[in-house]
């Protein structure tokens, strides 16, 4: 994070050097200076922004989902009331398609591999292309220590949505414990410590990765075409390491916002009853906001629920997803009241994590005033896997590239064409993206600023 | 056997029904045909325990890897790298060496000692080293290896000021290496024929039986060149075997096929099923492991592992299945009666629970697993589009789980599926969604007929019996078992492979140490196809190249 620091000078910073020693230090992070007005850094740079993407299972209940009116200020919904007092911040995106081009409704698969890659897959194995999210890290992600998080709430370690093929899956982490370990762990370091040395031992490690990458000559010659692209990519994690290792060698940015949590979370119970889902998921979503703050990483995902969401209630012998296949509807209120009601979970936790960030302080405006969310589902009804009006959602404003609180009515445009408008935002000069019928040039012109 | 029961079992229910292609050669498809394979979480651990032994505290947790025609063995040669899974290696390297450096153990892992412990030494970094690389790179390091490690841990440890934490970071760095983290396939050609290294074989050969790297013996056996002879080879085999480390090999084959990772996210409602605790849940997949190893280690028939009314209980399982076990916290030996309900593991909870919604029973599941885990078939997937106007506001008076599903079979289009799943999984209703025995549904007698494959049956026992009988079974364990070994996906080529071991296992009697043990002496599973060097599919080529310019 980037705060108000008057009162350090740069001989300050300089001095906390290992006594002098040769270490690199990065001169740019002076620039962590914010102007007078607190909304840019001294230099004149933007303030760094942010990415999260956030996935529900098993769709809407279109009926109390879908806003009445298009355009700014429409009136929340019955199943979008979490979000009562945050709307502002939120665009809500209806009747955006997601076209397979002749290939497969994989059930519970399609829809999200298509909004988020940009084409339908071909097979259940298949993930065509990289995730938004990945190719948003690869342009703002470098300069922290993770380029890009995952978190499961779910538990499950195979729960992620951020991918570069379907062999290269971005693992999460599955408890906030283990998510507390990552970012505030021994190797963590406090931007708003006085005092940096940098370490002897990161250094040897950072050093050391070079044996590692030299000797792997005699190895290359023992393999073949396909295992070759194997040890490249390895080796692009390998210096995605080296990276994050020379990061902790450099004295980090200030980070005013930054409030180091004194000690890892207790655990909810493991599961994925509603309630407990939920619990971790509030308890990630704290860590990760931190994590934003203290300047450990700028994208993240959070699953909140897999895409054929197996979330359970009390006393409630059939998971979300079964209910909405086996569900009576309620002649009444004309919808499944069991699976509405699984969805308005998804939502009041939706609605934490962007009110989450809308609260948290940053500068002279919030944590998601300099960030984009994306929040999407892989069906509109899940009952028929319905790929027409696949919903999405996007929180904050990308610092100022996005317009807020806006219901946009797709009629009938290419989900991805929400994708492009989030990429965009961020910074990718991107001319057209996705495939076949999920290709789209434009953005969603009604919330471009 | 003929082709369609060996493998196109897959590709005749899904031309029959939907027209797609398998599972597997998606995959492979779009990917090409890698050969090295990542280390499992498993191998791991087995592998540092034989380097560092038994007192090593190990539980990493690595990405997942992709499973691949049923197993996660064969998708470990198509795994790939990403930071994240990189970070996850990292900090199980760093915990090893910490350990193994730290005071506590240092005097006894580390065999030599250090002139000083604040300064380098070159002789004893260099034996500990080449000691634990030979073990970690499956081969001794070479020249060029050992100087760098070895000058790494020096330098280091001047820097440090600490030999033993210099040490410690080349010892991560060597537990992060490719060489480590991947076994690849290292050739020979002699006489014109292209087969693996001793090294390469030892690894092959060390990964099948026990589940790990080789051993110091192993390792001898290669660099003497016995290995390559066929004596040699068969003295290792039969060393190997015989080791009660069969058992880890074993126990990680079943747990794969019997996809038991699927019990690490594994809850029931805990209103419904309130006895169904986590506890119940380690020890269900514990229980059936322990039947299965023990058929194994007795030299049994395969096809035990559906009739057997051995097995093995805890005080919690009891509760499960109604049987006292007086011993807490302790393993017992339990043989279920004659006319009891409970015979194979299809009877048992890591079946009947792991296969099952949270709150209740799930007879498609239960058939799709029975298909897909032991018939080596693919139950295509739901169409997307079924119209449950019939399903809505169901009819209460339908109270049994067959009630239901009737109605649901009344629709066509669900039909087409459910008739291959639901015959076989209706067989298990009388086990609940926790795997309690039931004669009831909502107090309507519950009917377990059903058919496998023609073979008609009346509850879960017949099934079992029938599976037993089945030889789609036997020859889908052969399969298996090949894909297993070799790590990577089956295909028409190995078809004539498949077809000669799964005759020898049947002649065997199914005895799966004995299958084992042919694939470990058979000179094709040493072959080296050159798969790896196949032009990739366009696909596959532009994936690569994208990772390439995106980096990470």
């Amino acid at each position: 994070m980037y705060g108000k620091m008057t009162n350090v000078s740069r001989r300050r910073i300089l001095r906390g050097m290992m006594n002098g020693a040769a270490v690199t230090v990065a001169l740019p992070y002076l620039d962590c200076f914010l102007n007078s007005n607190g909304n840019a850094l001294a230099s004149g740079e933007p303030m760094p922004v942010r990415f999260g993407t956030w996935l529900w299972g098993c769709g809407i209940t279109s009926q109390i989902f879908v806003p009445k009116t298009i355009g700014p200020n429409y009136e929340l919904t019955e199943q979008l009331a979490a979000l009562k007092g945050y709307q502002q911040h939120v665009n809500v995106f209806t009747n955006f398609d997601v076209n397979t081009d002749g290939r497969p409704n994989l059930c519970h698969y399609t829809g999200w591999v298509a909004t988020r890659s940009g084409e339908a897959p071909t097979g259940r194995d298949v993930l065509p292309r990289p995730s938004l999210d990945v190719l948003i890290a690869d342009e703002i992600g470098a300069t922290t220590r993770f380029p890009v998080l995952g978190l499961a709430a779910t538990g499950n370690p195979r729960s992620s949505v951020s991918f570069r093929s379907a062999d290269q899956i971005n693992p999460p982490d599955t408890t906030p414990a283990d998510f507390y370990t990552r970012i505030f762990g021994p190797e963590f370091r406090d931007p708003n410590s006085p005092t940096f040395t940098p370490d002897a031992y990161t250094m040897a490690r950072k050093s050391t990765l070079s044996v590692v990458k030299e000797q792997s000559d005699s190895l290359r010659k023992t393999l073949g075409a396909a295992d070759l692209a194997k040890l490249d990519e390895y080796f692009t994690a390998v210096r995605g390491l080296e990276n994050r290792l020379q990061i902790q060698l450099e004295k980090p940015a200030p980070a005013l916002a930054c409030k180091v949590p004194t000690g890892a979370p207790k655990e909810p119970p493991a599961g994925i009853d509603s309630v407990d889902l939920g619990k971790r998921h509030n308890l990630m979503v704290d860590i990760a906001v931190m994590a934003l703050a203290c300047n450990q990483t700028r994208v993240f995902n959070m699953v909140y629920s897999e895409p054929q969401s197996t979330t359970t209630r009390h006393g409630e012998s059939r998971p979300h997803h079964a209910s909405t296949h086996e569900e009576g509807i309620d002649g009444k209120l004309g919808y499944q009241p069991t699976n509405a009601w699984f969805i308005a979970r998804a939502m009041e936790a939706w609605a934490y994590t962007v009110k989450s960030m809308a609260d948290f302080k940053e500068g002279d405006g919030s944590l998601l005033d300099r960030s984009l969310l994306f929040a999407g589902t892989e069906s509109n009804l899940a009952q028929k896997h319905d790929l027409r009006g696949v919903p999405m959602m996007t929180a904050g404003s990308a610092g100022g590239a996005i317009k807020t609180g806006i219901h946009v009515d797709g009629n009938g445009r290419p989900g991805s064409a929400v994708g492009l408008t989030a990429m965009r935002a961020m910074g990718l000069k991107l001319g057209e993206w996705g495939v076949g019928a999920m290709k789209v040039q434009n953005s969603v012109s009604e919330v471009v600023a | 056997m003929n082709k369609a029961s060996l493998f196109g079992t897959l590709a005749v229910l899904g031309a029959a029904l939907l027209g797609t292609a398998g599972h597997g050669a998606d995959h492979v498809a779009s990917v090409g045909v890698p050969a090295a394979r990542l280390i499992t979480e498993d191998q791991y651990v087995n592998t540092l325990k034989v380097v560092f032994g038994p007192g090593l505290k190990l539980a990493p947790r690595f990405a997942p890897i992709p499973r691949v025609q049923g197993l996660v063995a064969v998708g470990s040669s198509h795994a790939t790298m990403t930071a994240g899974a990189l970070d996850q290696f990292d900090n199980a390297a760093r915990l090893v060496a910490d350990q193994v450096t730290g005071r506590e153990n240092r005097d006894f892992l580390i065999t030599c000692r250090p002139k000083s412990n604040t300064a380098a030494d070159d002789a004893c970094a260099q034996e500990t080293l080449t000691r634990i690389g030979r073990v970690l790179f499956r081969r001794p390091l070479t020249t060029a290896e050992t100087k760098a490690y070895v000058k790494a841990a020096n330098q280091n440890a001047e820097s440090i000021h600490d030999f033993y934490r210099g040490l410690a970071v080349s010892m991560s760095a060597m537990l992060i290496a490719p060489e480590f983290l991947y076994v690849t396939q290292p050739t020979q050609t002699v006489r014109g024929k292209t087969t693996l290294t001793a090294y390469g074989k030892a690894a092959r050969l060390s990964l099948l039986l026990w589940n790990s790297y080789p051993d110091d013996a192993l390792l001898n056996a290669a660099e003497s060149g016995a290995l390559n002879t066929p004596k040699g080879l068969q003295a290792q085999v039969e060393r190997m075997v015989a080791s009660p480390r069969l058992q880890a090999g074993v126990r990680n084959f079943f747990d794969d096929m019997l996809v038991f990772e699927n019990f690490e996210t594994l809850s029931k409602d805990a209103t419904t099923f309130p006895t169904f605790t986590y506890k119940v849940s380690v020890d269900a997949r514990e229980q059936t492991l322990r039947t299965v190893a023990a058929i194994v280690r007795d030299d049994a028939d395969f096809r035990d592992i559906f009739t057997t009314r051995k097995t093995f209980l805890t005080n919690d399982l009891g509760s499960i299945y109604g049987v006292r076990i007086d011993k807490p916290d302790e393993w017992v030996p339990y043989e279920f009666p004659a006319n009891d309900p409970h015979a194979g593991i299809l009877t048992h909870v890591s079946f009947t629970a792991l296969y099952a919604q949270p709150g209740r029973t799930s007879p498609t599941r239960r058939g799709k697993a029975i298909r897909e885990i032991f018939l080596c078939q693919k139950v295509p997937d739901p169409p997307a589009n079924v119209d449950f106007s019939k399903l809505t506001n169901p009819d209460p008076s339908l109270k049994t789980s067959r009630d239901r599903l009737e109605a649901h079979r009344s629709n066509p289009v669900c039909a087409g599926c459910h008739k291959i799943t639901d015959p076989m999984g209706l067989g298990m209703e009388n086990f609940d969604g926790a795997g309690f025995y039931r004669a009831e549904e909502q107090k309507a007698p519950i009917d377990a007929r059903g058919d496998l494959e023609g073979v008609q049956f009346s509850d879960a026992v017949g099934l079992s019996k029938a599976l037993h009988d089945s030889p789609k079974a036997t020859s889908c364990l052969t399969q298996r078992m090949l894909g297993y070994a070799l790590g990577r996906p089956l295909d028409s080529n190995d078809e004539a492979l498949v077809k000669s071991l799964n005759e020898d296992f049947i002649n065997s009697g199914y005895r799966v140490r004995h299958l084992m043990q042919t694939i470990a002496i058979n000179d094709a599973f040493y072959n080296v196809e050159d798969r790896s060097a196949k032009v990739p599919t366009k696909e596959a080529s532009n994936a690569s190249s994208s990772v390439q310019k995106q980096g990470s």
